[in-house]
């Protein structure tokens, strides 16, 4: 085993939970702590409060499509985030939630620890959560086989027999990943495969990794863990039973926008809507990243999205 | 060869100067059968260093088997936060708090010398009026971004109630205990060995959880 240490503990921030901060951001993935970045550079004083600290960027295996780096894990990357945004000493409050927040010329956040933040603007890059398949079996097995999280959960199923369901990077790579320490990966797609074709390249490469293209997932099954998965071969429009241990589902990403569906415009896909400088139906709030209407979620859109929304609330702090 | 690059090494020297009063690291190893002993002994004995607050005490399992009932302890390797007193609080990692895991053992230390997060009164109030034993277990992998997060809210409750110990469980040096848990996801948290949660929940759904028990 080579041991690793990925500490993201730092010096213990101090809070004001009393004070009205200039902009508190909501996400720490990379559309917040490149807001955070460029808001605090501009010399606003400013809070950041975040579930996880990455997002994300936190769970991908490797990233080789931002500029400048060729090839780097989530991880290392969202250290290189965090560091590069710590230099400016910008408070951070990690694993923390916020449930709602309350409009207002004070904007005030209501937070998962009980507490209350107070903001004149705020930005929301809450990004997004895992999208389930919808299938019978699906919620009765998770975390028990069924997953949402590769890097997590891969170490649980070594030398056994896997499944992974998606088409799309985020699939491949885990299929790529899994087949280091997993016997055999599946591959089940319903229609075709989305992912950047070096991805797929170096998937079929790869001896233990299985392809299997034009499968619908309909059913989980097992007993106290999952045993098979079943799927519907389009083709034939037979159902096939694969024995599984595991379903790694990495079918794409739903908005994390829920805390604010009663306040903000959301679209049909529950996006926040946004203007082209990030403004939402609500003054003051601005939003970015994965959470919004912005087409593409990447990595590079979201830190750019940030950049943006940052310069836009000190716009609004000016003109307010 | 050390364990820590000086990047790390610096940061938790940082980190540590934040420290209220001392903590004892009581690390329980054993000769056989512990693949992981070595490195978590190595791991401990460098971190140890890195503050003069922190001061290790090195047992085995088996010869120093009073202390392990003291702390509770019946697998190895171990490792038990005590506080300034030297007094058990019922916070315990079982397996080396690497990878991810250094975060919940860095805020472990943290929280055990005075120097954690606060929370509203309500909720201190509700964790303290506990009045039944509570096990938490927390299975993690050290990949995981997730389960230090479970990890340090099993701790924090432990710390805020007698009768509440929370310990990590790394899931592949204790593959036994895991697969008796039905562990394929983590982090998986398990409540006096009966109630079980999955992901890194809020503490509201441990508190409900507790509630459960009978």
């Amino acid at each position: 085993m080579g041991l690793e240490f990925d500490l993201s503990v730092k010096k213990k921030n101090t809070f004001d939970y009393d004070k009205v901060y200039d902009l508190a951001i909501i996400g720490g993935g990379p559309g917040g702590l490149s807001a955070a970045l460029y808001a605090k550079r501009k010399g606003i004083d400013i809070v950041l409060v975040s579930g996880t600290i990455g997002g994300q960027v936190s769970d991908t295996s490797s990233v080789e499509n931002y500029l400048g780096i060729e090839s780097m894990s989530g991880e290392e990357m969202v250290k290189a985030f965090k560091k590069h945004v710590e230099s400016y000493d910008v408070p951070m409050l990690d694993s923390i939630r916020v449930n709602s927040i309350e409009q207002g010329k004070e904007k005030i956040l209501m937070l998962d620890n009980g507490k209350k933040l107070k903001s004149k603007t705020v930005i929301i890059g809450t990004g997004s959560l895992n999208r389930k398949l919808g299938v019978p079996g699906e919620d009765k097995y998770y975390g028990k086989g069924v997953t949402y999280c590769a890097i997590c959960d891969g170490p649980l199923f070594t030398d056994m027999d896997v499944m992974v369901a998606g088409g799309g990077n985020s699939a491949v790579e885990a299929a790529i990943d899994l087949s280091k320490t997993a016997s055999s990966v599946k591959l089940v797609q319903r229609s075709v495969l989305r992912a950047d074709q070096v991805l797929i390249d170096r998937m079929e490469s790869l001896d233990n990794v299985e392809l299997y293209i034009g499968h619908q997932i309909k059913e989980v099954k097992g007993d106290n863990l999952v045993s098979a998965v079943v799927a519907k071969n389009k083709e034939t429009g037979e159902d096939v039973t694969f024995e599984t241990s595991a379903l790694f589902v990495e079918i794409g990403y739903i908005p994390n926008t829920k805390f604010v569906e009663d306040l903000i415009e959301l679209n049909d896909a529950n996006e926040i809507v946004i203007n082209d400088r990030n403004e939402t139906s609500e003054k003051g709030i601005f939003a970015i990243g994965d959470a919004t209407t912005v087409p593409y979620k990447q990595i590079i859109i979201a830190a750019s999205e940030g950049a943006k929304a940052a310069l836009s609330a000190v716009d609004y702090l000016n003109k307010n | 060869m050390s364990l820590l690059n000086e990047e790390v090494s610096g940061q938790l020297n940082e980190v540590f100067e934040g420290m209220g009063s001392d903590v004892t690291i009581a690390l329980f190893t054993k000769e056989e059968n512990c693949e992981t002993c070595g490195d978590t002994k190595s791991f401990m004995e460098e971190v140890s260093t890195l503050s003069d607050q922190l001061n290790l005490e090195i047992y085995d399992l088996d010869s120093d088997s009073e202390k392990a009932e003291a702390y509770k302890v019946d697998k190895a390797p171990a490792i038990v936060l005590l506080n300034a007193d030297k007094k058990y609080q019922g916070v315990k990692f079982y397996g080396i708090p690497a990878g991810h895991e250094i975060n919940s053992f860095v805020t472990g230390i943290m929280e055990v010398s005075g120097a954690g997060e606060d929370l509203p009164e309500d909720v201190l109030e509700q964790i303290k009026g506990i009045d039944k034993d509570v096990d938490i277990k927390v299975f993690v992998t050290l990949s995981c971004p997730h389960c230090p997060g479970a990890v340090a809210k099993a701790h924090k409750l432990a710390l805020l109630n007698d009768r509440i110990s929370g310990e990590m469980i790394e899931a592949q040096t204790f593959s036994e205990l895991s697969q008796k848990f039905d562990v394929s996801g983590v982090p998986k948290i398990v409540i006096n060995d009966e109630f079980e949660l999955v992901g890194n929940q809020p503490l509201d759904k441990f508190l409900e959880e507790i509630g459960k028990i009978n």
